[in-house]
């Protein structure tokens, strides 16, 4: 069962709009923050809700890359190797991650802790190399700095070393 | 205390306008920015009517910062006047072009400031819905675009009858889910219609079938952020700080082996060789300049040869590249532009949303070659190879995403073909350092 929250949610997001299938992407995203993953019960739900087959909503997973369909870990380290990363050092980072983590390309921890993902350019190319955890920003990494925000999720679950939002108040 | 850093690192060369409240406290606030006139703008250009708006835009040579360059007036005036359909804004907040961080800080430090951009352009081109498309990796910049969109309407901003104008407007956040062709246009539409981002043929152009096809104006953040300075202070103040045709500031991204990367604002035309040395500080190290990607990856690169040329849209076209949008990436001598090339390549090949054979087939196969290249099987033919794969891709895909891949491929090989020829001649890459963190 969706969560109440998440169903008061959907209806808020789905009223924004003159065509309720506009909603479908960010309603997929909302369920996966909650989730963890894109269930099957979501995608009925989804689609009951803005009036469309699931296929449609099926449709829309396979094109978007921030959605997917199995579990990931609970912090996905989403480094950024693109051009400007690139020239700073982003293939070191991204080896470091997967020498500390244990993990490759699109792969999970056994713990279900962490994943590790390759990305695209996240919109961080001043504070190269930099990586998204989760929906935070980490930016000018080294790989000690790496080394302590992985310490750090795994004691405290947050680092200040992000936008996160303990860190920005 | 965050120990994440601003990335306005602050120049004295800067020109300051859009990025003028950034450095306030509390920033985002709706108090500050009142404080800072905030609003001001959209009380005047109740005041001016629509029409007359439009014109103020239009001669202000604010052309679009999302990289295609377009006048936003002119835009603007291709939206019907009469419409039995319901009008709508749609900002692209999909900031996703690689090398470009410009509307984060937009979005972050002064949100408000984008909600009156939006505003003021709902009421330009009768509209009484914005939407501001924000990419899914954005989430935080969402959270912070949504608290300020909220104060707005309890302060009477936005929703009926805004500060007793007449003009109702409504304004909300859209997010993304990670895909860089939402970023185009017509893909973007589509995308907010629930759909996948596939790119529309055009004509029709959005200003006449837009989202649910009606009439839909789409502009960038930093686009929409201009409009408020414009309505306040005239048109020929804004033109007065560029060069001819390209008024205003730009947020220039200044990343890659750069001594100071940053964010900076800097008045339209400004030299790239300045914007390097001066601003940036030089190249990283003191090492020697080799390339500059002058406006994200899809710009055909420059030589350190060519780097005397003011960064505006027309001069960067004169010598065969585009200002783009704004992210500024230099390269020095012991990077191989191979290996640059490869790595752009897989950024296309990646994001090809696969609509358009040229493009989808196109990237692939470029990546293909590019890979073996750089991995020391490259044949004597290749580099030809990649030139002619990418003059079948210029100009044959509904969006420019094909040309987008064509373009910095087709420099890199031209400008840097000796670096190419070595690869296939040594059977490896003749850089021994790749990639050193720094």
């Amino acid at each position: 069962m969706l969560s109440e929250a998440l169903q008061k949610r959907f209806d808020e997001v789905i009223g924004r709009y003159p065509l309720k299938r506009s909603a479908i992407v960010p309603l997929l995203l909302f369920a996966q923050d909650e989730i963890g993953y894109i269930t099957d019960e979501a995608i009925q739900e989804i689609a009951r809700r803005v009036e469309v087959r699931p296929i449609e909503v099926i449709e829309d997973i396979g094109y978007y890359s921030m959605l997917h369909r199995r579990p990931i870990g609970k912090y996905n380290f989403q480094v950024c190797t693109n051009v400007s990363c690139q020239l700073r050092g982003a293939e070191g980072i991204l080896t470091h991650c997967s020498k500390r983590l244990g993990i490759g390309h699109k792969q999970t921890t056994p713990d279900g802790l962490f994943s590790l993902e390759e990305v695209e350019c996240i919109g961080a190319c001043c504070g190269a190399p930099a990586m998204q955890v989760n929906y935070d920003f980490y930016e000018n990494l080294t790989p000690e700095r790496v080394d302590r925000l992985i310490a750090e999720l795994k004691k405290d679950g947050g680092s200040p070393l992000g936008t996160g939002d303990s860190a920005r108040s | 205390m965050s120990d994440y850093q601003n990335p306005m690192k602050g120049s004295p060369l800067e020109v300051k306008v859009i990025s003028g409240r950034f450095h306030l406290p509390n920033s985002t606030s709706i108090d500050i920015y009142l404080a800072h006139d905030g609003y001001k703008a959209l009380e005047k250009a109740f005041q001016m009517g629509p029409e007359a708006v439009i014109n103020e835009v239009k001669n202000s040579q604010l052309r679009g910062r999302g990289g295609a360059g377009f006048n936003t007036g002119l835009k603007w005036s291709f939206v019907p006047k009469q419409s039995d359909k319901p009008k709508y804004v749609a900002c692209n907040a999909d900031e996703s072009e690689p090398a470009t961080c410009k509307d984060r800080p937009l979005m972050e430090y002064d949100p408000h400031q984008l909600i009156e951009g939006n505003i003021i352009a709902g009421y330009a081109i009768g509209s009484h819905q914005g939407y501001i498309f924000i990419r899914g990796e954005y989430r935080y910049l969402m959270e912070i675009v949504d608290r300020a969109i909220a104060e707005a309407y309890a302060r009477g901003y936005l929703g009926k009858n805004i500060q007793g104008s007449g003009f109702d407007f409504d304004l909300c956040t859209h997010t993304g889910a990670g895909a860089y062709e939402c970023g185009e246009e017509t893909a973007l539409l589509n995308s907010l219609e629930g759909l996948r981002g596939y790119p529309r043929v055009k004509p029709p152009f959005p200003a006449v079938v837009g989202v649910y096809g009606c009439p839909t104006v789409v502009n960038n953040v930093e686009t929409l952020c201009c409009v408020s300075h414009i309505v306040l202070k005239g048109a020929d103040w804004f033109a007065g700080l560029g060069t001819p045709k390209n008024g205003g500031t730009r947020l220039f991204c200044l990343s890659g082996h750069i001594n100071r990367p940053g964010v900076y604002e800097l008045p339209m035309g400004f030299p790239l060789r300045r914007l390097i040395e001066e601003v940036g500080g030089g190249v990283l190290g003191g090492r020697k300049l080799k390339a500059v990607i002058p406006g994200g990856s899809s710009c055909p690169v420059l030589t350190a040869d060519e780097i005397d040329v003011p960064m505006d849209f027309d001069s960067l076209a004169k010598i065969g590249s585009m200002l783009g949008s704004g992210g500024v990436v230099m390269i020095d001598d012991e990077t191989c532009m191979v290996k640059v090339a490869q790595r752009i390549m897989k950024f296309y090949a990646h994001e090809s949303c696969g609509w358009c054979i040229p493009c989808r087939e196109g990237t692939a196969w470029l990546k293909s070659l590019l890979d073996r290249l750089h991995g020391g099987e490259g044949l004597p033919g290749d580099p030809d190879t990649a030139l002619d794969v990418s003059y079948n891709m210029l100009g044959k895909t509904l969006c420019p995403l094909g040309d987008a891949a064509a373009m910095p491929t087709i420099s890199i090989v031209n400008r840097f073909r000796r670096e190419f020829d070595e690869h296939v001649k040594l059977g490896e890459c003749p850089f021994e350092r790749t990639a050193v963190a720094v």
